[in-house]
């Protein structure tokens, strides 16, 4: 190559950053009556199906059908990477320069605890609504923060409970060897025998990195335990699952419940892999015309071919709720302080297609039923991601952790 | 190992030092550095060039090692993580003052550089560079399986707290004058080892070890104590992220975290002492604005890095140096 010809190249890479930091210029016209929603999130990494397209979709729908009532709506959106540093920069960007005054989704837990935090400290709001740690409204709970959808006590609770209600007696673990598989696993076992069910035993997998799952399942089946329960989360679930698949293990009537899925996870495992998993949610896209509404309007705007998960549907329902309540209290009350629109969304009961009728508890827990549902088989399955059958359906106030156990310091007083 | 900073086919102008072992281009270019840190902050984000500045003396203390001693570590993520780590433990838990957190952040990536590199200093190229890996994976399986480290969610709420009793690091612009202080301590420290007698022996490490040898100089121990010295100032580097930002997590142990720092110093220019600050400044750039994009960061990073190594092996500020004929 010339020597002209790198230097070309050399400047353009020189060049480049200077570009980049053009447009963020601080918006500071017309921000007055402006409300901005920064959605943050996996735009690239494991997390992508379950937000992504989808979530940007899901929020756009929700602005749509708010419609204008006297103020404008924008959305911004940026991609953390999974990296808690990204997105700490991020929405402080969007916190002091670019007028944001509400954080959505969030996802990652390092990263929605760290943002949580923020929002405290710059008097903003953040919605975690594919979040997975219950400390969000436990001991790092805030009053700035509200988290919708699920979280890891109504995982463990709605597939323990429910499970063995459902006649899955006797349960083996398939653990990921640290803190956070470590606790699911505890959790869910407390779960199974309140309500009247055994744990035959455990075995821990190595983390990250275990790819041969093959020896772990021998022991689970010799263990002719009713279930298998896998408290393990990402690509260690997908691996296991396809490894319990190989070895047809649901096929001879054993129940597999895996702690920590999705519907994407279904879509991307396939339903002959999957089939027969039980896992719980607390939307599914075909429980009723509402539910059914709300998938096929994100489908239609994303353009995705992507089940709509809880995830979506929390950054939609989240999105409404959070924009009625800014309507209520006055854009100029809402934009001056984070605290008060929390405090207003949590007086007010929620209602949207998605999750139905709702509340808000004090301690920034969105309260919605849950239900444990079983992935169909093949043959079972109707059409474009009818995956899922609904098992059991539980409360909310017995799928989510009691106010008084989370040990939220808000709650004391 | 090549020499990974010795592109011997330059003919460089002979330049004498004018002041601080600069010479004058290098003055001019240190000038220049220092004036930007001081006005940036006025129009560009303090917390943003915060971050440039941490991973800025991050990539210089990595540059030490590689341009200057030819040693290609892979593991520079557990001192900068680890750093991190007990630099926020150290300012949470422990409630101590954030210069005493920054000290005990380099202390941490000190003690580890002294028992990793005690043993990896021992083997050369592709060797060392998997014995640090090696250490380098065992400290991130510790960080997650410690209870102090809070695993995957890492340490959260770390308080910015009041540096000497006197400046309250809540503000933005107070932090944001602490770290390009330390910055410029760290990177004024680097330069100076490089130009010391030290420095020169390490250097002729770099360029013939069994030479060096048969001068006389034992090699391992000059090794070591530059591999301390980088790891100390990784730590350094990692206990001040983790005050300005408040968290400490897996993240900055990982190994990723130790080819990101790679990828800055060889986008910015090998054994260059303005280039790791260059290459930290375009990557970090990069995650931060780009971000809207989504996906596109990493595959545009990927980008960037095969341009580099096809098109200007000497990086950014080594091209320029070469362009002008003057060491940079």
């Amino acid at each position: 190559m010339s020597e002209i010809h790198r230097r070309g190249l050399l400047g353009a890479v020189a060049a480049a950053p200077l570009a980049g930091a053009l447009p963020y210029r601080p918006a500071r016209a017309q921000a007055a009556n402006t409300i901005r929603i920064g959605l943050l999130t996996d735009f690239s990494g494991p997390f992508r199906d379950l937000n992504g397209p989808n979530s940007i979709a899901a929020t756009r729908l929700a602005i749509q059908e708010f419609g204008n009532r006297g103020f404008n709506v924008e959305m911004v959106q940026a991609d953390h990477q999974n990296r808690p540093d990204v997105g700490v920069n991020i929405a402080r960007q969007w916190f002091d320069r670019d007028n944001v005054d509400m954080v959505l989704n969030l996802a990652a837990s390092s990263v929605a605890l760290a943002v949580s935090e923020l929002a405290r400290e710059r008097n903003k709001v953040a919605i975690a609504t594919s979040t997975a740690t219950s400390d969000l409204t436990g001991r790092a709970c805030n009053a700035n923060t509200i988290h919708w959808v699920y979280d890891t006590y109504m995982l463990a609770k709605v597939s323990g409970l429910a499970t063995v209600r459902a006649g899955g007696q006797s349960w083996f673990f398939i653990t990921a060897d640290y803190a956070f598989g470590h606790a699911l696993e505890r959790d869910t076992a407390n779960f199974v025998r309140q309500a009247g069910g055994r744990v035959l035993g455990q075995v821990r997998h190595p983390f990250p990195g275990t790819t041969d799952f093959s020896s772990f399942i021998v022991q689970a089946q010799a263990s002719r335990a009713q279930v298998i329960g896998l408290a393990n989360a990402g690509a260690d679930t997908i691996n296991s699952i396809k490894q319990i698949g190989e070895f047809g293990v649901t096929r001879r009537g054993v129940r597999v419940a895996s702690l920590l899925l999705f519907i994407t996870d279904v879509h991307a495992l396939g339903l002959q892999t999957a089939q027969g998993l039980v896992c719980a949610n607390t939307y599914y896209w075909d429980l009723n015309d509402r539910t059914r509404r709300v998938a096929q309007r994100v489908l239609q705007l994303s353009g995705a071919d992507m089940p709509v998960a809880m995830s979506h549907a929390g950054d939609y329902s989240a999105t409404l709720h959070y924009l009625k309540a800014v309507a209520d209290m006055g854009v100029a009350a809402a934009k001056a302080s984070g605290r008060d629109v929390v405090a207003r969304m949590k007086r007010m009961p929620t209602s949207d297609d998605a999750f139905g009728e709702g509340t808000i508890r004090e301690d920034g827990r969105k309260m919605h039923p849950a239900y444990l549902c079983e992935v169909k088989r093949p043959e079972e399955s109707r059409g474009r991601f009818d995956y899922y059958k609904v098992l059991q359906t539980v409360s909310a106030e017995e799928a989510f952790r009691p106010l008084s156990e989370g040990a939220c310091p808000m709650v004391r007083s | 190992m090549a020499a990974p900073g010795g592109f011997s086919g330059t003919d460089y102008k002979q330049e004498d030092a004018v002041l601080f072992g600069f010479t004058r281009t290098q003055l001019i270019a240190f000038l220049a550095m220092v004036a930007f840190i001081a006005i940036s902050p006025f129009f560009l984000y303090p917390v943003f060039l915060m971050k440039v500045l941490c991973f800025a003396l991050f990539a210089c203390a990595f540059n030490l090692l590689i341009g200057y001693v030819g040693l290609l570590s892979f593991g520079h993520a557990a001192y900068f993580g680890m750093g991190g780590y007990l630099a926020g433990h150290a300012a949470k838990v422990w409630g101590l003052p954030p210069e005493l957190a920054i000290l005990i952040g380099g202390a941490t990536g000190a003690a580890l550089g002294v028992v990793i590199g005690a043993i990896a200093i021992r083997r050369q190229g592709i060797y060392f560079a998997m014995i640090t890996l090696a250490f380098a994976q065992m400290v991130y399986f510790f960080c997650l399986q410690a209870e102090f480290t809070g695993g995957e969610d890492g340490i959260q709420a770390i308080p910015r707290g009041v540096l000497f009793g006197v400046f309250d690091l809540r503000s933005d612009m107070t932090m944001y004058w602490v770290v390009a202080i330390v910055f410029l301590a760290g990177f004024l420290l680097i330069h100076r080892i490089i130009h010391s007698p030290f420095g020169m022996v390490l250097k002729s490490i770099r360029e013939n070890e069994p030479r060096a040898t048969s001068l006389g100089y034992r090699t391992d121990d000059y090794k070591l104590v530059a591999f301390v010295l980088s790891a100390a100032l990784s730590g350094v580097a990692g206990g001040t992220k983790a005050i300005v930002f408040g968290i400490a997590t897996l993240t900055d142990v990982f190994w990723t975290m130790s080819g990101e720092v790679v990828l800055m110093s060889l986008v910015g220019g090998l054994g260059t002492i303005f280039g790791p600050v260059m290459g930290a400044a375009v990557i970090i750039t990069m995650q931060n604005y780009l971000a809207e994009f989504g996906a596109w960061v990493t595959v545009i990073q990927g980008v960037i890095f095969v341009l580099c190594v096809l098109a200007f092996r000497r990086g950014i500020v080594g091209e320029i140096g070469n362009w002008l004929r003057v060491r940079l």
